[in-house]
This record gives C-alpha cells, sequence and structure tokens, in this order.
C-alpha cells in the first residue's frame, strides 16, 4: 500500500539507511508523528497534563493485559479501549472535587501499573520478559498498517484540535471566564482528554511506556522556554519534536540505540538549549 | 455602539438556589437589577457571593430563574454576560499574550495557527477603551495586576454585554490602581447603559461607586442604597459599626 511513498523516499533521500524497508517504515512514522506530538504537547503543557498523559501511557501495560486474559491478539485494541476508560473515570473523579488532582491520577496510575504487571507476570501468560518490548518500544518494527493507523489517528486529531483549540486555550486561564463566553468547559476537556489517550496509545508500540511522554512533553516545554504567543509556541515545539525525530532516528541506526529513546534525547538537549536562551533573553 | 440610558432593561432573579451535596450554599435569591446601576453585593466570607455569580453563568447548578427583559420588553433566560474575575491563577509562563486570550475568546480558527488582521484591529480597539491598547503583544504574566484586571474588563466588554459581573475585581491592586477602575467601570456604565453586579470587600469604595448595595449571607439579608445598607442591623453585626461619609 506504501510502494509509491517507498519509491518517492528513494528518490529524495538517497541514504544508505534509508535502503531497508523498516528504516522508511520507521522515517514515515517519525514524519507523521512528531508534529502531531509537538502540537498537542503545546496544550497538555499549558494545562498541566503532564502527569496524567504519563499516566495514559503507563496504563497500556493494563490495557495489554486485558487483551490478552480476552484473547486479543492485537493489543491496540483493547489498549485504546482501557485507556479511554481510564481518562473518562479520572475526568469524572476530577471534577467531582474529592480530592487533588495529582492525588487522583498518582491512584488510578499506581493501580492500573501495578494489575498490568500481575497479569502479564503470570506465568500462565508467558511471563513478564515477552511483554518488555513495549517498555522501550520498538520503532523500527512498526508495520505499514500501523502506519496507516498513524495517519488516521493523524487526521483525525488535527480536526478535533480545530474543533476545540480555542475552547481549551481561554478554559486554562480561567474555567469561568470560559463558561461567560460561552464555552462548555467539561466537554472541551474531555474531548481533549480522550484525544490524548487515543494519541498516546497509538504511539505506544513504537516509542515505549517509559519515554511515550517526553515525547509529548519535552518540545513543548523546550519551545515554551523560548516562545511569547501560542503561535510561536505552536511552531517551535513541531519543528523541535520534528528535528529531534529525524536527527533521532539517523543517530540511532549509526549506534545502533532504541530510536525512541535517541529521539527523546535529542529534544531534552533543544530543552537545555533553549532554557539557556530563555535565560539569557 | 453608544446605547442611552434607559432604565428600562431589568435583570430579574428568581428563587435562585445552590446546594451542594445537600449543604445549602445560597437559599431563595430573589434580586431586581436594573441597566445602569452598579449593584454592589457584600457579605462576609463564605457568604456566597462568588457562588451566586457562579450561578448566574451557568458553571454550577442551581435551581431558580434568570430572566432579562430588554428596553423593548422582549425577554430572554440567556442574556449576554461580561464577566470579570476574580484575581486570576494562571500559569505566568505560559506563552499565551493578550491577543491569544482576545481571540480565542472571539473566533474559532485555532490562534496557533493564524493571526488575523481583522481580529487584531477589534482588540485593538476593544484595548483602547481601557487604555491598555500598548499590551496587545504582551504575554498575560508579564502584565501588571492592574493592567491584567484592563485587559480582563475589555474582554468582558468584547462583546457588549447585557450584564457585566465582577468577582472582587481589583483584588492585588495598589488604591490608586482600584480608583481608576472603578472610575473605568462607572463611566462605561453609563456609556453603554450596562447592569453591572459587583462582588466586593472594599466597602468605602462600594460606598463611593455602588447605586445599590445588596448584603448576601446565603439568603439576601438586606438591600437599598449603600447608606441604608451600611446602617441595618444586620449590616453592623457582620461588620461592624462603619462610619462612612456619603
Amino acid at each position: 500500500m506504501l510502494q509509491n511513498i517507498y519509491v518517492i523516499l528513494d528518490k529524495m533521500l538517497p541514504f544508505s539507511w534509508m535502503q531497508y524497508t523498516f528504516m522508511k517504515n520507521a522515517f514515515l512514522a517519525v514524519i507523521l508523528a512528531t508534529p502531531l506530538f509537538g502540537l498537542l504537547g503545546t496544550m497538555v503543557v499549558n494545562n498541566k497534563m503532564a502527569f496524567f498523559s504519563d499516566s495514559i501511557g503507563h496504563s497500556a501495560l493494563t490495557g495489554i493485559a486485558v487483551g490478552i486474559i480476552a484473547g486479543i491478539k492485537q493489543p491496540l485494541w483493547s489498549m485504546i479501549i482501557f485507556s479511554v476508560i481510564l481518562s473518562i473515570a479520572i475526568t469524572f473523579v476530577k471534577k467531582s472535587n474529592i480530592s487533588s488532582p495529582d492525588t487522583i491520577i498518582g491512584v488510578f496510575s499506581s493501580a492500573s501499573v501495578a494489575l498490568g504487571v500481575v497479569v502479564l507476570s503470570m506465568g500462565r501468560w508467558g511471563g513478564f520478559n515477552k511483554y518488555t518490548s513495549f517498555l522501550i518500544g520498538d520503532l523500527l518494527g512498526i508495520s505499514e498498517m500501523e502506519i496507516i493507523m498513524l495517519f488516521a489517528t493523524m487526521a483525525i486529531a488535527i480536526l478535533l484540535w480545530f474543533a476545540i483549540y480555542n475552547s481549551l486555550l481561554v478554559t486554562s486561564i480561567n474555567t469561568s471566564l470560559a463558561a461567560s463566553r460561552g464555552i462548555k468547559t467539561f466537554r472541551a476537556e474531555m474531548a481533549f482528554t480522550l484525544l490524548i489517550a487515543v494519541v498516546v496509545t497509538v504511539s505506544i508500540r513504537w516509542v515505549g511506556i517509559l519515554l511515550i511522554n517526553s515525547l509529548l512533553i519535552l518540545p513543548a516545554a523546550s519551545a515554551r522556554n523560548i516562545a511569547r504567543n501560542t503561535r510561536q509556541h505552536a511552531a517551535y515545539s513541531i519543528v523541535i519534536a520534528f528535528v529531534s525525530g529525524i536527527v533521532g532516528l539517523f543517530c540511532s541506526y549509526y549506534v545502533g540505540s532504541a530510536a525512541g529513546a535517541t529521539i527523546v534525547l535529542f529534544s531534552a538537549i533543544f530543552f537545555c538549549i533553549s532554557f539557556i536562551i530563555g535565560r539569557i533573553r | 455602539m453608544k446605547r442611552t440610558s434607559c432604565g428600562l432593561c431589568h435583570t430579574v432573579i428568581t428563587n435562585l438556589t445552590v446546594k451542594k451535596s445537600d449543604i445549602v450554599i445560597i437559599e431563595d435569591i430573589n434580586i431586581n437589577l436594573t441597566c445602569g446601576e452598579l449593584t454592589s453585593i457584600v457579605g462576609p466570607n463564605g457568604a456566597g457571593k462568588t457562588t451566586l455569580l457562579k450561578a448566574l453563568l451557568g458553571e454550577i447548578k442551581h435551581s431558580g430563574k434568570l430572566k432579562y427583559l430588554n428596553s423593548a420588553g422582549q425577554e430572554t433566560d440567556k442574556p449576554r454576560i461580561g464577566y470579570v474575575p476574580q484575581h486570576i491563577n494562571f500559569d505566568r509562563y505560559a506563552p499565551i499574550s493578550v491577543y491569544d486570550l482576545f481571540a480565542a475568546s472571539l473566533s474559532r480558527f485555532p490562534v496557533c495557527f493564524r493571526k488575523s488582521n481583522k481580529i487584531n484591529n477589534l482588540i485593538k480597539n476593544s484595548l483602547s477603551k481601557v487604555n491598555v491598547e500598548y499590551a496587545i503583544n504582551r504575554r498575560l504574566g508579564e502584565l501588571s495586576g492592574g493592567e491584567l484586571q484592563k485587559v480582563l474588563l475589555a474582554l468582558a466588554l468584547e462583546p457588549v454585554p447585557e450584564i457585566l459581573l465582577l468577582d472582587e475585581p481589583v483584588s492585588g491592586v495598589d488604591k490608586k490602581g482600584m480608583e481608576l477602575f472603578y472610575d473605568m467601570v462607572s463611566e462605561l456604565r453609563r456609556n453603554y447603559d450596562l447592569t453591572v453586579l459587583l462582588v466586593s470587600h472594599d466597602l468605602p469604595l462600594i460606598a463611593k461607586y455602588a447605586d445599590r448595595v445588596i448584603l448576601l449571607n446565603k439568603k439576601v439579608l438586606c438591600e437599598g442604597t449603600p447608606k441604608e445598607v451600611f446602617s441595618s442591623p444586620d449590616f453592623i453585626s457582620t461588620f461592624g459599626d462603619y462610619n462612612i461619609h456619603f
């Protein structure tokens, strides 16, 4: 299905590392996903949702466990369903103001990690070692189908972004102010929460549970050090995510390291640079 | 844009009650507001002042009715409400400019993708009403307390609302800044014939600027001119004998 795109890639980027199909797939995944992560990250950072997205990443373990118990071969669907249920639960408990959001997310996150590890470590399902690839991800193992899935997710994410961005921005400043402008604050926040849950879960397989959140947070946090308005924030964040993605993938090929982690490391370097620039200015 | 003061528009709040898990926060509030008047709500901490405003904004569940009658006698239960929040607790390092806040409130196209000249001019015009047009490209976190309140006031007035709600709008601003702010609100109220509802703790300023005062403590305890309310027994038992020259 992606043959035509492979031909284009061969012509445009005639490098030795691009001759393998797995590298082409990885490259496509990176150029599709990193700008999206950069863009979504700006709102995650502004809305102080870093801990939330982290816990969604961790909950993938339980998603896999649930899928295995239910006998689903492709755990992606059970992961998505579980992360969606978890984020709805967190949002509702948060709304009821029983306890601080940090505590609530912490409780949900640790409970779901524990449940996932307990189920997956049971001998009956093959032991935990079988699933460690989910922890650090496997970018080079991404399949054609997964790239198409990623593209579809990205298209939906962009559409939703257009529909809710302005509402979310005003809500992030003050919910009462947003309500006075006729914004349905709860609906907008819920939509964004679900969007993050789905995007994070779809990408877990190739970035890894341990690093998925860094990919979302680091570019936006770096851009924030130097941006003065939302346009700069989005633009810098997308560029940083994209450049880290390409350079990270390239380096991981030559060094022989895990691609997801190498990409995150480059984002972290960008954070240090932007932090220093932000301080000097 | 200017509307002449008519005194014919009425906001009628009937039987407004808010409960949070069976605890009554405010009960059976009945208030009539007239356009061109600045009504101030006073009361001790926990009296339900902010709750009342949030109920009027539709942000929290309540029973009772809000009805707005314009000068032509047309009735609506969803008047346009402008709201200036209490000193807002946002992240001061967020890269969100004054333009971003306005444009996100006024339009649908994501402000992170495009800056519109048309909206930019509209915002400049809005900000010039409260003399802060120079701040349009500043980050919200860079504004002083006074500037931020003016920006939020300008935002509440765009588009011109039927009711303007102000919740402790000048906390964290010095005395001179407060007076400037209230002078501005007073003048805007006359120019646009606004119905203004103000929650404040600052009794001398209320005495100076409010046309009417409502003393709230879960219920409306008393209402009238500042002089009438400040000398009522309920007021004295809440705030003490308050000697103010009217």
